[in-house]
């Protein structure tokens, strides 16, 4: 598998839905699981998986044959603490693949010869891609397996390197897509990696239905290869019991999310300063961070509701669940949410939910509110609700979290086994 | 007295550290009240007394007894650093009273809290320069009569709330958007209290010191005592007054040691004294000493930060005006309260410098924005102040309610205790009654008549018993 965060370090839902799901699939008896991440930081969970950081993978020869657009892997060697060394026959294999090469690219390696990746979602974006899909070749040169796994348009060069090197059969997971995070403004490049791999993949898994439906009619990828396997939620609230001592009288409504276009967190403020027009004892957060951080604070500044209204920075661990038991509404006004785990994890917290229809998660939950993103009246109108009407806010936390614990990882992983088996019986008549 | 012939020179250093916040996060709200980074606030304060304060402040004294009365200086410490000295570098304070008691230095007042109180409400800076004034007296052993707004800010207004308060001389910036074709190498007054002289920074020779002097790339460098004794001499046919403000830091802080910043300040008061006609003087003997020429008319404030010489470093950006607006919503609230803390806090939470962070202009003036600052962002530190902010407002209503609370409880208390006495006293009353019924009873046989009227009265005091629980 091959993910771009793993837990403890993950930016948004990527990272929680990849490690749920693995870990739900490592449950099953003869299922291993091994998950590539750009750089592995050394403190992640591997209690369930073998994780691997790109960044720990020995690449001995300074440079990299490969060939210029389209991204695939000609040859690379490699020096592997994974594997003592490489047989004669893949040696043979690299070696004949170099004296096809057209084009000599250069990858910077460090002392030890390895690639450094910052793991992150800055810098230069498309080049650690690119690098990251040259270890994957390396890897999956050196290690046996059956079925690759690739979560979203990141890791898709790398499934498609691994795939060409290794000859398995590649499954995408489509956790997002470039229509969703841009909102229209899509970017050209991203674009065309997305579209390759879902073009390359043997099955392409979406989050929703609602991603299905983009998949099918942005990329033009017949339905047929498309099934859609919803996210679940880790029950972690049932043995992490936080204690919170609220130390205002103040009811809160939450924002939690990364504060970017996708998310609607513009939305939540003009929400905002229409609640708090009729009434006082209420303050909103707005927890994460994004590229619109900055902007809305000064939209916060300039309504005036700064003393109403908090900023969190992004919460690590422990701090989301705080917040969420600090909480009385959750909202989740996103543009464009392929599915949305976070609103899951706050029902369990006994937090009542509000979510846009334009969201994933929206198609499996019925104890929630429903709004359309752009319906600051309706959300509006919703917290109001809920806030003042202590029924309303009881029953919406009393049946959410009844509706929200049945949906469970180990379904997911189950339907994601049976894709596997699908696409091995197919790929073993070829 | 020939006051034509008079020329002066003013030197004058600002000495502030504001109180920097802690990360004060929104969990915190309601919990935790305690807002400052003291291990950041003591070790800036610890460094900068032992660059800065302790060594400018000896070499200030030597030369002071080297001139004999012929070197003035003047300085304005904020109520804030003088707490911030008591607390972490007492002998700091120590050193300035020792200054003070040369009679060769004036301390000016300001506001006690670097705050921008000036510009938003007239009573609060009035409360603010008064307890400054006392702060001055009692820890320095100085009393003020001259005035300095913090970090110079000036209108023709603020300048009369100064005069009326019984100032002779303010200070501020001689910005070149307000002086024109004027020269602020004069002494000037105020448009409204012409009483109230005015002293205009002359911003090329103070920056000259404050942000040029170890600047290797400037064609000055290296500045000496003598070259710039003969840049003020150059200006003395045509000017009376030279005013030179900077902050006191530029000694040892902003300029190292290493520089030779000390030599040039030792050297500087003898090169003045030898080579030009100008004279040391402090704010007051210049306002005494000196005519103004006309009157310089400010009617929108004016300051001495950044290029623009105007408010925008805290009133510049949608964040800026925000945390102001909210701030001062406080004030009426706070004034009800009466908790030291709580007061201590509304002090050190309106230094301007907690505005100057959320500062969005990083252009000639970042470097001087980014000395001691805290913060990596201003949105960092705006999301900071703003979450304090709702915390100390949070602890005003709960410290109001329960007043309101304890005031009306104690109504309460008063008419329960009056209520009580009046009861004893009616019971005392009534024992007294009884006993003379008594003893009216045992002389009944010898006066049957009287008996009638005392029973009669005592069934009216017991009507006044069947009353009390009542009451």
């Amino acid at each position: 598998m091959f993910g771009w965060e793993f837990p403890p370090h993950i930016s948004g839902g990527l990272g929680t839905a990849s490690y749920g799901l693995t870990k739900a699939m490592t449950a099953m008896k003869d299922m291993e699981i091994i998950f590539v991440v750009p750089k592995a930081w050394g403190d992640e969970d591997q209690s369930a998986v073998k994780v691997i950081g790109a960044n720990n993978v020995p690449v001995t020869f300074r440079k990299v044959y490969y060939e210029g657009f389209k991204r695939a892997i000609n040859t690379v060697e490699i020096k592997s603490e994974i594997l003592p060394y490489v047989s004669t026959e893949e040696f043979f294999e690299l070696t004949k693949k170099k004296e096809n090469a057209e084009k000599r690219l250069y990858v910077q390696t460090n002392v030890e010869g390895k690639i450094d990746f910052s793991g992150s979602y800055k810098g230069n974006l498309l080049d650690e891609i690119y690098k990251y899909s040259v270890v994957a070749a390396v890897i999956a040169s050196e290690l046996d397996f059956d079925i690759i796994h690739a979560h979203d348009w990141l890791t898709y060069p790398a499934g498609i390197a691994a795939m060409e090197v290794s000859g398995k059969p590649l499954v995408i997971h489509v956790h997002a897509t470039e229509f969703d995070r841009s909102g229209g403004n899509v970017n050209p490049d991203v674009y065309a990696i997305e579209k390759r791999g879902m073009e390359a993949a043997t099955k392409i898994i979406t989050v929703s239905n609602y991603t299905r439906e983009t998949v099918i009619n942005k990329y033009f990828i017949n339905p047929e290869k498309i099934e859609t396997v919803y996210n679940a939620v880790e029950p972690v609230y049932e043995t992490e019991h936080v204690q919170v001592t609220k130390g205002f009288d103040e009811k809160v409504v939450t924002f939690l999310g990364r504060i970017t276009l996708q998310k609607g967190p513009d939305y939540f403020i003009e929400v905002a300063n229409k609640v708090l027009k009729v009434m006082k004892n209420v303050r909103f957060v707005m927890a994460g961070s994004g590229d619109m951080l900055e902007r809305m604070m000064r939209r916060v500044a300039s309504l005036k509701i700064a003393d109403r209204f908090h900023f969190t920075g992004f919460l690590y661990g422990k701090d989301v669940f705080t917040m969420l038991a600090m909480s009385d509404v959750y909202i989740m006004p996103s543009v464009s949410e392929p599915f949305g785990i976070s609103p899951l994890e706050a029902m369990l917290a006994n937090v009542p939910v509000i979510i846009s229809k334009q969201s994933g998660v929206a198609e499996i939950i019925t104890h929630a509110v429903k709004v359309d993103f752009w319906d600051i009246d309706a959300m509006a109108d919703a917290i109001y609700g809920i806030l003042s009407y202590s029924a309303l806010a009881r029953e919406f936390t009393k049946n959410g979290r009844e509706e929200v614990i049945r949906i469970k990882w180990e379904n997911s992983a189950r339907h994601v086994r049976e894709i596997y088996e699908e696409v091995l019986s197919k790929y073993k008549i070829i | 007295m020939n006051s034509a012939n008079k020329k002066a020179i003013c030197l004058f250093f600002e000495v502030h550290q504001p109180f920097r916040l802690k990360r004060y996060r929104f969990f915190d709200l309601g919990n935790d009240h305690y807002y400052y980074d003291d291990y950041t606030n003591e070790s800036i304060l610890r460094k900068v007394a032992e660059r800065c304060y302790l060594p400018a402040n000896n070499l200030l004294l030597d030369i002071i007894n080297k001139h004999k009365g012929k070197f003035k200086v003047s300085f304005s410490l904020t109520g804030i650093v003088i707490d911030q000295f008591r607390l972490y570098a007492p002998e700091v304070l120590e050193s300035f009273h020792k200054l003070a008691d040369t009679g060769a230095v004036e301390f000016l007042a300001e506001t006690d809290a670097h705050s921008l109180a000036s510009l938003i409400n007239r009573s609060e800076f009035e409360r603010q320069v008064n307890n400054h004034r006392r702060m001055v007296r009692e820890y320095i052993g100085y009393e003020p009569e001259s005035f300095r707004n913090t970090e110079m800010i000036y209108s023709n207004e603020i300048g009369s709330w100064v005069a009326d308060m019984g100032f002779k001389s303010m200070l501020t910036e001689g910005a070149k958007h307000v002086l024109g074709w004027k020269s602020p190498n004069y002494l000037y007054c105020n448009t409204i209290n012409p009483r109230l002289k005015v002293l205009l920074r002359n911003y090329m020779l103070s920056d000259d010191i404050a942000f040029r002097f170890s600047n290797r790339s400037w064609n000055e460098w290296p500045l000496t005592a003598d070259k710039y004794a003969m840049w003020i001499n150059n200006l003395s046919p045509k000017s009376e007054l030279i005013n030179i403000f900077i902050d006191y830091e530029t000694f040892g802080e902003h300029n190292p040691k290493e520089s030779g910043i000390f030599d040039f300040l030792y050297h500087l008061p003898a090169a003045i004294l030898k080579n030009t006609p100008f004279k040391f003087m402090t704010p007051s003997q210049v306002a005494v000493n000196l005519q103004p020429v006309a009157a310089i008319n400010i009617p929108i404030p004016i300051s001495w930060a950044d290029e623009e010489r105007d408010l925008t470093a805290w009133q510049g950006n949608e964040l800026q005006t925000a945390a102001l607006e909210k701030l001062y919503e406080l004030t009426e609230k706070v004034n009800k309260c009466d908790d030291e803390q709580i007061k201590k806090d509304w002090t050190y939470l309106q230094a301007s410098d907690h505005l100057y962070y959320m500062c969005t202009k990083f252009f000639s003036d970042g470097i001087v924005h980014a000395y001691f600052n805290p913060y990596s962002t201003p949105y960092e530190a705006f999301m900071n102040y703003m979450n304090v902010l709702s915390d100390f407002e949070i602890r005003i209503n709960r410290i109001n309610k329960t007043s309101e609370k304890d005031i009306e409880m104690l109504k309460y208390d008063e008419l329960l205790r009056e209520k009580e006495e009046i009861i004893k006293k009616q019971a005392a009353e009534i024992e007294s009654l009884k006993k003379k019924l008594a003893r009216l009873q045992g002389t009944k046989n010898k006066r049957g008549s009287r008996k009638t009227k005392s029973s009669g009265s005592s069934a009216s005091k017991k009507q006044i018993n069947l009353n009390k629980p009542e009451i």
